[in-house]
């Protein structure tokens, strides 16, 4: 098969859907997170402990969804301490946050080890398995791309639209939105500001969760030392590249997805020619092109990182 | 619930809360040590002994700590400016690169000229693999922290190609290392069969010399203010943006070297895992150290020991080494909550 043809495959396009999911997840986290004017780079650890917490659910005999909720509930229990360190206490977001992340994949891989001294085979569970959507998986191409994915796949697609719908359509998403431009106008509709934030904080530290356990429930059946391999700072990119709007921070997760798979299949095609770290590259690289050409036109919320001191100006 | 600036901190507050957070770290890391069935106080001895027992231990914990005394420094230096340089583990990778290009053998020259050069190059080549990414901040107003942090992972990649193609030892038995820095490229050993080497003093040279550019230097002085407020500075007449882009050289150069100083004076060549996370324990090295200096030579001390104590611990007891880790990230944490009650006090009303 041809380099352009490739294209035109609908495994290709599975594949990028496939790779797009983790990053919808955590990128609606990060995303939901920022709107309220807390940036969180705890995002990486975040995604890990997701990944451990919903692997050794089920490795312990849990149900794949009681692994996916635990998952949640990790995430957002780090969420809850980054929050609470730098919305009410006012601490640096960026120390804070690389902290978070520094404390959560440490402690991540402690336990693992605590719970497998001496393992030299990662274990391995029984992830989720593709479930093709009844009639609409048999159309040509597109059925095949879309409709026979696996159910945390379907999942991140609902959660993008219901994090959208919240934002803009009911009155606690205007009151998150508000928090990132304009805290103060919020505190005069009688909402309390740090409650807002770190409610937002905690909610999306849960979609970072479930994205890591997307990574051990549904594309691998295992646990492995720095498994998620910077996909957390490439959402923090992807919310750039989609301007703080969930519809374009979809749109740009599944456009890196594509070409991220898209290398993939180039690699087996061109890997004589190119060192294989090239393409391994490129995902990074595509991510900081990506800044640089939204950054222009970026229009961050307003109190992005600034902590709100009541009465103060 | 509402947080209110100290007018005048005791100066039993500014000693006593950072006192605790450490104490708070003991406590939570013996907690999880508790965990693995050990007994935590016999694993803390241990860690002591392993990190401070003996002449061997101390010798390897100053070891250790050298390249974090680099890379501590470099985000010292970065995050005064508020530059939040979080790729000092490319930087350091760049500065061994530059340091294993020129070091094993292309230029064949007597210590007293090379090892100069060597400094140089491992300063630029760090220096430069910052100024991409400051650069994208001041004219395209692109976030540092993200792009540095990605930085990292493309370094990771460019390195293992170098690796694997052009610097590959042709004698190395297939493993992606590179040839071993000639005798004249090697820095001096302390201690005559010692692994201590003159990287130490290097370093401790270079804490000292950023001191004095913090404390004397108009660039010291212009750094701090654009770091408290660039719009002042802006409009004090201070040329933020090339504030920005000398911070960035300063802290690049300073992380390269880190990686000189672990090629030339104690790996002898460049290999993966040549940095185990270095430029990641540098940020909470200067947060420890309150972004000052020669605090920063204290913390590294500090931070080496734990992982050096921890190596050695779990060689002995079995609790993961990842202890270390958990010590190190928790510490930061507690440090820098510490620091602001030490600024703020809380009124509950």
């Amino acid at each position: 098969m041809g380099a352009l043809e490739l294209l035109f495959s609908a495994s290709l396009w599975a594949a990028a859907i496939r790779i797009a999911s983790p990053l919808i997840f955590a990128t609606l986290g990060e995303l939901i997170s920022e709107r309220a004017g807390v940036l969180n780079l705890g995002i990486e650890g975040i995604m890990t402990v997701g990944a451990f917490a919903g692997w050794f659910t089920v490795y312990q005999g849990g149900d794949l969804w009681l692994g996916v909720l635990v998952a949640a509930l990790a995430g957002s229990a780090f969420g809850l301490l980054h929050a609470i360190l730098v919305v009410p206490l006012g601490l640096s977001q960026h120390v804070t946050g690389i902290g978070i992340t520094l404390f959560a994949a440490s402690l991540t891989y402690y336990t693992y080890r605590l719970a497998f001294p001496e393992v030299t085979s990662p274990p391995k569970i029984e992830p989720f398995q593709p479930w093709a959507v009844p009639i609409l998986s048999d159309i040509p191409f597109f059925g095949e791309a879309l409709f026979r994915q696996t159910p945390l796949t379907y999942l991140a697609f609902i959660a993008a639209g219901l994090v959208g719908w919240f934002l803009y359509r009911t009155p606690a998403g205007l009151a998150v939105r508000t928090a990132g431009e304009n805290p103060a106008a919020v505190e005069a509709q009688g909402i309390d500001v740090t409650k807002v934030r770190i409610l937002a904080v905690v909610a999306g530290s849960a979609l970072m969760g479930i994205g890591g356990a997307f990574l051990t429930l549904s594309a691998f059946n295992s646990f492995y030392f720095e498994m998620v391999n910077g996909r957390g700072w490439i959402a923090i990119a992807l919310v750039v590249f989609g301007s703080w709007r969930p519809g374009k921070a979809l749109l740009g997760a599944l456009l890196f997805a594509a070409f991220d798979a898209y290398q993939l299949r180039l690699q087996q095609l061109a890997g004589a020619f190119v060192p294989y770290q090239i393409f391994l590259m490129l995902p990074y690289a595509l991510s900081i092109l990506a800044l640089i050409i939204m950054s222009r036109r970026a229009s961050y919320p307003r109190a992005l990182m600034i902590p709100y001191r009541k009465g103060e100006r | 619930m509402r947080l209110e600036p100290r007018e005048k901190p005791s100066l039993l507050i500014t000693f006593a809360y950072p006192a605790l957070a450490i104490l708070a770290v003991f406590v939570f890391a013996g907690f999880l040590v508790s965990l693995s069935g050990a007994n935590p106080f016999s694993v803390f001895g241990l860690v002591l002994k392993g990190a401070a027992g003996s002449q061997f231990a101390l010798f390897e914990t100053l070891t250790r700590a050298t390249p974090l005394i680099f890379t501590g420094l470099a985000a010292a230096v970065a995050f005064r400016a508020k530059l939040w340089n979080i790729g000092a583990e490319a930087q350091l990778y760049m500065g061994a690169v530059a340091t294993v290009v020129f070091g094993t053998g292309m230029l064949p020259l007597p210590s007293p000229v090379l090892i100069p050069i060597l400094l140089i190059v491992a300063t630029l080549a760090g220096a430069l693999t910052l100024l991409g990414p400051a650069f994208l901040k001041v004219r395209f107003g692109v976030d540092e922290v993200v792009t540095t942090l990605l930085l990292n992972f493309i370094v990771i990649l460019f390195v293992s190609l170098l690796l694997e193609g052009p610097l590959k030892d042709p004698m190395g038995m297939g493993w992606p290392q590179t040839k071993k820095v000639i005798a004249e490229a090697q820095l001096p050993k302390l201690i005559q069969g010692k692994r201590l080497h003159f990287g130490f003093i290097l370093a401790l040279i270079a804490a000292v010399a950023v001191w004095i550019i913090n404390t004397r230097t108009a660039l010291g002085y212009e750094m701090k203010a654009v770091g408290f407020n660039p719009r002042a500075s802006r409009f004090a007449g201070m040329k933020v943006d090339r504030v920005m882009l000398k911070t960035a050289l300063l802290s690049g150069g300073l992380a390269g070297l880190a990686g000189l100083s672990e090629v030339s004076g104690l790996k002898g060549n460049l290999t993966l895992d040549l940095s185990p996370g270095f430029g990641y324990a540098g940020i909470v090295v200067a947060m420890l150290a309150l972004l000052h200096p020669l605090g920063v030579v204290a913390a590294a001390i500090f931070v080496a020991g734990i992982f050096v104590g921890a190596d050695a611990m779990s060689r002995a007891a079995q609790v993961p080494s990842y202890i270390a880790q958990v010590m190190v990230a928790s510490a930061l944490l507690a440090m820098v909550t510490a620091v602001m009650f030490t600024r703020y006090r809380l009124r509950w009303k």
